[in-house]
């Protein structure tokens, strides 16, 4: 990873109506390549802070940077940033009416201005590096969810992005299927591409990340290296959630 | 292991479910045939005894009254086939016109449901909820009623830049006096073109990835090539005016109070149920698809075609369907407006003719071609577009 | 990268979102477009609004003053075209000094309605009672027995024989529709075929058909000598019809039954009547009934079309209170937009039940 700053929170502020104060002063920077894991307890803002990151939600204050672009109203600047910033999501959010290969060639045909023939290709090459290339011709409904989401990972990949943001991406499947799509992720992890996932699999984030956050209610609680978080927590809080989730 | 054929099944017993289905089905039917022989002897007593004649022979026989509107040249002398034939047009009229007008209307009230503007919503809503709670007749009559009260006699007709003009006689439009049959064929041959142009675009965008406009050249094709059906036809410029008499407004289309109040009515009260079907298709999509699709980079244009409409329009066509068979199903109030669609000429042909079974036979039979035919085509299309689940 | 950690309190928003000036401008100002409309829609209102507030209410008549109506025409509306026909209207040919019988009878049916719509009266003497209710509306409105006068069935009308149309006609189709649904699904082809015929028919053509078929054909099909009265003809059409449209959602229900079911009720050797009775039926017919309240409301609007077989129904008893009495004929339009509002009133207290309803029943699958 190098020391370059890919995404920079700069006081960042978000409120939902008037009262509940979602993100509070939130300071982050994120470097080209890094590997971060975002957890904490729910309702803590852990998928509101990626969700600000390409602007499926709005920040009310402060500055939010990414790859030099900052995130305002404009809406030009917003486009530029999404071709950049590829998500998966919890519900995969597959397109039902469309093949496995049609998902992955959209958005390369219509945003990319890219001739079919080569965005099948890209996207057979997609295909193959999440290991699922034989389902490329069937329907997102006729696949397992561990399948679907591979399949959604792809889809993210095809555009090439500089950052990959994974909101709970196991968090909805069955528990035979999880591995199969951490391995997938694991693999991306290692080719140098920046990562930002919300999970809770904390084997996942020892193994794969540079830093782990640790957000409740809305603010950065604690971040350190995986070892130091896990086994020598800082702030009672910290303890209070690991406890939780490491004990069973 | 040696292949062994099944073991064979008893002869038969009493306590099977395939004979206890069979004698089941056996009873049932033999009592449904016994009720329906008991009903058709009755029926033949019935009407031998009050002389009622049956038969089809009476469709030939002379009509003997008036029509108010037709769609095709009919006189009193006719048969009472060519009759209620006019009818079946009169309804077909109203029932295409309806539904075209209230599929408009009614896409448009669905889609202001989730306008930005409160108002609009609200509007909306209370549009809805007003034409929704209310019974079809109630509202024809009313539109029937406020016609005929609100609008000026025919002598002194609103009338709109001296080319339109609104009384109790009706709505008279100017319309060409030639050339419409080729215009329109105009119109058709640049259809085709216009759907090998699009294609041909498609084919374009598949292999570089330039997308242009799909509408306009389509468009203008299919103008161009009415503008020539219009050339070939001598380039008419004569149009059937209508012009304020004394008496009455002559000339031009006229559509009669009577017709106005059905399709009116008609209109209205279906596009109420069309936006619902509206609604719910947009809010079935849900919002998942449109964040995976802006996360994506689509911007809301694409956003509409490629991701919601699909799948929005596979939720809402088949209910949309049920409801254009409403709207031709409810046609058959014009009786109570005096509007001459196939009910109201069948229930004149019994009241003259006596031949009630024939003539309700004939409307069931009209109404059920039409819905089964719609039917059959809601299934097919439902297959072809079902989304493929394991 | 152990910071120490200082908590930060919850501050407001410093934009506020809530509140009346926020609404107002996100939802009738939010863009050019938006304001565009906004103002063009409050300038529709001011423009159409007094005029036709002067004429409904301002400039109104409403006592029942005929000449005061006539000198008031196209000026201001008619109320007392309602004031003195409002009888007329809601209880049709019916004697006028008996007009109590008519009231009470559909209170006690409109009240047993109610009742049914209650979760906690959903047992089976329900039935019992509906029986009763049934007994006791025939006996009030014909009479002939505890000293009441007797009147004919063509002489009721109004809103007791709306009310009454509906409700018998859907208690009578529930039966009628399980049988046809439980037949529709079968195993058995013969069963089978006469459902969807009897259910393909009756939906692909319009009820005036089925009416007209009830009207003209149901007398021929009687043994010879057989009276049938208008009403019974009525009702008989309105319950078919009903039944085909019922027999369809119910099949929905049982449809979206899971398999599962059926099966836990095999292995427990229960026969096929037991299960349809104790397990399939109850959970199926809970799981319609938003969809069969829609049906409900369907029916009730439907039979408004009575009036085109002569049965005085609202509008028919309306038309004859008008058509029959010169002086009050012309204000019809006024007529017209109370039946409309007792129509409204009923139609849309049964949709929001439904939606009621519906919320009640997805609040229970919630976990």
């Amino acid at each position: 990873m190098s020391q370059e700053t890919i995404i920079k929170f700069d006081k960042v502020n978000k409120w939902y109506g008037d009262d509940f104060h979602v993100l509070r002063d939130i300071d982050l920077d994120v470097a080209k390549g890094e590997r971060i894991v975002v957890c904490g307890p729910s309702g803590s803002g852990k998928s509101t802070l990626i969700r600000c990151i390409n602007r499926l939600e709005e920040h009310q204050q402060g500055h939010l940077t990414v790859d030099g672009i900052e995130l305002t109203d404009d809406v030009k600047a917003i486009d530029k940033v999404r071709k950049n910033v590829g998500m998966v999501f919890q519900q995969f959010n597959l397109f039902p009416h469309l093949s496995v290969l049609e998902n992955l060639t959209l958005s390369p045909m219509w945003v990319g201005k890219m001739p079919k023939k080569e965005a099948e290709e890209r996207a057979m090459q997609q295909l193959e590096r999440v290991r699922i290339a034989e389902q490329a011709a069937k329907f997102p409904l006729q696949l397992s969810g561990g399948q679907q989401q591979r399949v959604a990972i792809a889809r993210a990949l095809c555009l090439t992005p500089k950052i990959m943001l994974f909101d709970e991406p196991t968090s909805a499947l069955d528990p035979e299927m999880i591995k199969e799509v951490l391995d997938v992720i694991v693999e991306l992890a290692d080719q140098g591409i920046t990562m930002i996932c919300v999970t809770h699999e904390m084997g996942f984030a020892k193994a794969v990340a540079d830093r782990v956050i640790f957000m409740d209610q809305g603010q950065i609680v604690e971040q350190n290296t995986p070892e130091a978080f896990f086994n020598n927590p800082q702030n009672e809080r910290s303890k209070d959630f690991l406890s939780k989730i490491l004990g069973h | 292991m040696k292949h062994q054929p099944p073991p064979q099944k008893r002869a038969w017993s009493l306590n099977s479910s395939a004979t206890r289905g069979i004698i089941f089905q056996v009873l049932t039917l033999s009592l449904v045939l016994a009720g329906v022989w008991f009903l058709w002897h009755n029926m033949q007593e019935n009407m031998r005894i009050r002389g009622i004649e049956s038969g089809w022979d009476f469709l030939g026989s002379t009509a003997g009254f008036d029509i108010g509107e037709t769609m095709i040249e009919y006189h009193p002398s006719e048969s009472y086939g060519k009759a209620i034939w006019v009818g079946v047009l009169n309804t077909l009229k109203v029932a295409v016109i309806g539904i075209v007008l209230t599929t408009l209307v009614g896409v448009l009230i669905g889609v202001g449901r989730f306008s930005r503007n409160a108002l609009v919503r609200g509007l909306c809503y209370g549009y809805v909820e007003l034409f929704r709670n209310v019974p079809i007749l109630l509202q024809l009559l009313m539109w029937y009623l406020i016609f005929i009260e609100v609008l000026p006699p025919s002598n002194e007709a609103w009338n709109v830049a001296g080319l339109f003009f609104l009384s109790k006689g009706g709505l008279s439009f100017p319309f060409p006096t030639d050339g419409v049959g080729q215009v329109l064929a105009g119109a058709a041959i640049g259809l085709v073109g216009a759907w090998f142009w699009r294609d041909r675009k498609q084919k374009h965008f598949e292999l570089t990835g330039q997308n242009s406009n799909r509408i306009w050249g389509p468009a203008a094709l299919i103008l161009m090539f009415a503008v020539a059906g219009w050339a070939v036809a001598g380039m008419p410029t004569a149009w059937n005016v209508p012009e304020q008499l004394i008496f009455m407004v002559d000339g031009g289309v006229a559509a009669t109070p009577e017709f106005m109040a059905v399709l009116v009515g008609l209109v209205i009260y279906t596009a109420a149920f069309i936006a619902e079907v509206v609604r719910s298709g947009i809010q079935s999509v849900s919002a998942g698809q449109v964040e995976a699709a802006l996360a994506l980079g689509l911007n809301q244009k694409q956003n509409m075609k490629l991701v919601v409409l699909p799948q929005a329009l596979r939720v809402i066509i088949p209910p949309m369907t049920n409801q254009y068979l409403n709207l031709t199903k409810n046609s058959s109030l014009a009786v109570a407006v005096g509007y001459p669609d196939v009910v109201s000429i069948a229930n004149t042909t019994i009241n003259q003719s006596g031949r009630a079974v024939e003539c309700i036979a004939i409307i069931m039979l009209v109404y059920l071609t039409t819905s089964l035919s719609t039917s059959a085509f809601m299934n097919w299309y439902n297959q072809r577009m079902a989304i493929k689940e394991r | 990268m152990a910071d120490t950690f200082i908590p930060i309190a919850s501050r407001p928003s410093p934009v506020k979102v809530t509140g009346f000036v926020p609404w107002v401008q996100g939802n009738l100002f939010a863009d050019w477009r938006s304001s565009l409309t906004t103002l063009f829609v409050i300038g529709l209102v001011l423009y159409v609004l007094p005029g036709f507030a002067n004429w409904a209410i301002f400039n109104s008549v409403v006592r029942a003053d005929a000449d005061a109506c006539q000198a008031a025409r196209g000026v201001g509306a008619c109320w007392g075209v309602v004031t003195e026909k409002y009888r007329l209207i809601l209880f049709g040919r019916y004697p006028y000094e008996d007009h109590w019988r008519p009231l009470l009878a559909t209170s006690i049916m409109v009240g047993g309605l109610v009742l049914s719509c209650m979760r906690y009266f959903w047992k089976p003497w329900l039935v019992i009672m509906w029986f009763g209710v049934l007994a006791v509306f025939f006996t009030l409105m014909g009479g002939g027995v505890f000293g009441l006068e007797p009147v004919r069935t063509d002489l009721w009308g109004g809103l007791p024989l709306t009310v009454m149309l509906a409700t018998l006609s859907i208690f009578l189709a529930f039966p009628i529709a399980i049988m046809v649904a439980l037949g529709r699904r079968s195993n058995l082809p013969a069963i089978r075929s006469v459902c969807i015929v009897y259910i393909e028919l009756i939906r692909g053509v319009p009820l005036i058909s089925v009416l007209f078929m009830a009207s003209f054909m149901f007398p021929l099909f009687m043994p010879q000598g057989m009276p049938i009265d208008v009403l019974v003809r009525v009702v008989v059409g309105i319950t078919l019809f009903a039944a085909a449209y019922m027999a369809e959602i119910i099949r929905g229900g049982l449809q979206a039954l899971p398999k599962g079911q059926l099966e836990a009720a095999d292995t427990l050797g229960l026969s096929y009547w037991q299960t349809q009775r104790k397990i399939v039926l109850p959970q199926a017919l809970a799981m319609t009934v938003p969809t069969m309240m829609g049906n409900f409301i369907s029916i009730f609007k439907d039979t408004s079309l009575v009036f085109i077989v002569s049965l005085y129904e609202l509008v028919g008893a309306m038309s004859l209170a008008l058509n029959s009495d010169v002086n009050w004929r012309p204000f019809k339009i006024e007529a017209y937009l109370f039946i409309t509002l007792v129509y409204f009133i009923f139609c849309i207290s049964m949709s929001r039940y439904s939606l009621w309803v519906e919320k009640q029943l997805s609040v229970s699958k919630a976990r």
